[in-house]
């Protein structure tokens, strides 16, 4: 069996990914992947980021049993990977802690990030502070709106949070305006992606921090039931998580992995943020190739989620491959299914999921029934809902 | 000979620099978009660079992506811009256009249908800001196929090896971004643009426009000292955009007349 080895050397999987950003990025790029080339399997580096990933992450997270929810449902085991028991309360934090790694190396004591729901900024902002370095987060005036909690706690941090009033005002547009921040402050900056997308080497690198959490997931599962699960449900925006834990798992070609993505107010409207359960065109946008919600003259089209998390018009490329070569399968569950998941995984187990992961779990909850009980669903539970409670009780009629 | 190329070829007979102003198709409005190509050209422009609008402008500063806000919540698309063009090449069939965008776009329309398109239209070249030449081999064959020139740009930051690798792919001129950022910053450093033309020089026989950076006709002047071509783009269309619908022919004409004899004064 061939085994898996993509990007290439350039950043492709398959015809996805590359590198399309203006020649004056050309060089700042450069000078990442050759760094990045240098550390990624330096012990000195590597053990940094385990040491950190350890003693201020809390990693590794556990992997629980939903026994109550895998009952209530009577099908598939329900398995939850805690990366909502990080610090800062979201994945988002392993990718922070190697890319500032990588910062402090390169001897850039700046750091710039974008912004959706505002995890990845509070991340940034944490990790930046802990190295004495200047931050600085865009997000977009529609999701500071949505944010406000988390927009507070990136001051706390001591970050700048900058306001993007250009296009939709949302995560595209932050990402768009950080790398016009970087593109003019490349000597002394360091640009913090938060997901799986851009131009190389930020999907492989991202993809490769992340891959920690698929990693202790192979290890823990086997411990807990003494094989690895029939399946793996991550949610996708871009995809940070859904690499993250699929990614060590990819030659094992019996378990299946499955990315949940935002169907917003229903696949059928429109409305929605699921480029490849929509089978959306393949276009350029944000420095890489990938499946990309556009209208008919290649113009971005605004997306719909009730998760500002998933609310984006692309994905990673690396889930586009994965999608074409077959090896993930890629659905999507609507903004109330999400909300159902999110109460029911309140009030069985106890636990406040984040209104991305809850997608995941939405599937979750609908796949189980349909699988023997001695079937098992890992679900990567990517991040804590505490940053949505305000969503959800504006949508409970409630203000707080 | 492509009109580019002849354009060049005749300017430096004549012992004189390029003045190329840009402009967002579709800014402030559709239908003043072919008169606006039409005064540029009648005061002073030798070649017209016209903006394709894009969603996501992710080169550009905010003055150029207003522009395109602006063309776009008239819905101009590729197709619309193709339609202006031709517009204008009833009237003119001499001065070259270049179409300056972003690579979705085309590729929603379809690399080959674009290249065909544009060549029926009277585009002459044609900058993709984010096809860097190792993502774009294919397209730049379809484009000189059609004795369409395609232009790169190049940065302060590009290495010495890949200049030679880039202006090996590009025809008509080569473009050099004037300082580290997006269009329309500030501070450029005439002498720093100065060394790193010599450096392309030394590597290519292309006329080198330089661009990003020109805020007046005194910067304008200094770059004429140094480079083959001015591209002036963000201060066109901030001119633009401080306009009215009814004063922006007149306001459009007074700065390149004004960026003109600057020019020329050298």
């Amino acid at each position: 069996m061939q085994m898996y080895d993509f990007p290439d050397a350039r950043g492709h999987f398959g015809p996805y990914g590359g590198i399309f950003v203006a020649e004056t990025l050309i060089e700042a790029l450069e000078e990442l992947r050759a760094m990045y080339d240098r550390y990624r399997n330096d012990p000195e580096f590597l053990a940094e980021f385990e040491h950190d990933l350890k003693y201020f992450v809390g990693r590794p997270s556990p992997v629980y049993h939903a026994k109550r929810l895998s009952d209530h449902f009577g099908g598939a085991q329900i398995y939850l990977k805690r990366e909502d028991l990080n610090h800062t309360g979201a994945h988002k934090i392993n990718n922070c802690i190697g890319q500032v790694l990588l910062a402090k190396r390169m001897g850039k004591p700046r750091i710039i990030a974008e912004t959706g729901a505002g995890q990845h900024g509070v991340a940034t902002a944490t990790v930046a502070a802990r190295m004495g370095f200047e931050c600085v987060v865009y997000m977009g005036s529609e999701d500071i709106k949505r944010q406000s909690p988390n927009v507070f706690r990136m001051k706390l941090l001591g970050a700048t949070v900058i306001p993007v009033e250009s296009g939709s005002k949302t995560l595209k547009d932050a990402l768009n305006e950080a790398m016009r921040d970087w593109v003019t402050n490349i000597a002394d900056t360091f640009y913090i992606i938060g997901t799986v997308a851009g131009p190389h080497p930020y999907p492989m690198m991202v993809r490769d921090f992340q891959s920690i959490i698929g990693i202790e997931a192979r290890r823990q599962m086997p411990e807990l039931i003494g094989r690895q699960p029939d399946a793996i449900i991550a949610c996708v925006g871009g995809g940070s998580n859904a690499m993250g834990i699929f990614y060590p798992y990819i030659n094992d070609k019996d378990v299946r992995l499955i990315g949940v993505e935002a169907a917003g107010l229903g696949m059928e409207t429109g409305k929605h943020a699921a480029p490849l359960t929509a089978n959306s065109p393949v276009g350029v946008l944000h420095g890489n190739r990938t499946y990309l919600m556009q209208d008919e003259n290649g113009q971005i089209i605004e997306t719909h989620s009730i998760s500002a998390g998933l609310d984006y018009p692309g994905v990673g490329p690396e889930h586009a491959w994965l999608k074409d070569m077959q090896r993930a399968e890629y659905v999507a569950v609507t903004d109330d299914e999400a909300i159902q998941a999110f109460h029911t995984l309140c009030r069985m187990e106890g636990i406040i999921p984040a209104l991305e992961s809850s997608h995941a779990l939405a599937y979750a909850t609908k796949l189980a029934p349909s699988m023997a009980r001695d079937q098992v669903l890992l679900v990567n539970l990517s991040g804590r809902g505490d940053k949505d409670i305000n969503t959800v009780a504006k949508l409970s009629g409630i203000t707080l | 000979m492509s009109r580019i190329q002849q354009t060049f070829a005749t300017l430096k007979q004549q012992g004189k620099k390029a003045l190329i102003p840009y402009i967002t198709a579709g800014d402030p409005h559709p239908r003043l978009t072919v008169d606006l190509m039409h005064e540029l050209v009648r005061t002073g422009a030798d070649i017209i660079e016209l903006g394709v609008p894009f969603s996501d402008p992710m080169a550009d500063g905010p003055v150029i992506q207003r522009a395109s806000e602006r063309a776009l919540a008239h819905h101009v698309s590729l197709n619309h811009v193709l339609e202006m063009v031709q517009a204008f090449r009833m009237k003119n069939t001499t001065t070259p256009v270049v179409l300056m965008g972003y690579a979705n776009p085309v590729e929603a329309m379809g690399t080959e249908r674009f290249a065909d398109r544009a060549k029926a239209a009277g585009v002459d070249g044609v900058l993709t800001v984010d096809y860097p030449p190792e993502e774009c081999g294919e397209f730049v064959r379809l484009l000189k196929a059609r004795n369409i020139d395609p232009i790169f740009l190049l940065s302060p930051t590009t290495e010495p090896a890949r200049v030679q690798t880039i202006v090996d792919m590009a025809s008509g001129f080569v473009y050099y971004v004037s300082l580290r950022g997006v269009t329309g910053a500030q501070n450029l450093d005439i002498v720093d643009v100065a060394k790193h033309i010599a450096i392309i020089r030394g590597k290519t026989g292309l006329p080198i426009g330089v661009g990003f950076g020109v805020r007046d006709a005194a910067t304008a002047k200094s770059i004429a000292h140094v480079a083959d071509a001015v591209v002036v783009g963000s201060r066109m269309v901030q001119a633009i955009e401080q306009s009215s619908e009814q004063n922006v022919v007149a306001n459009v004409a007074a700065l390149m007349t004004e960026l003109r004899s600057a020019i020329n004064s050298n």
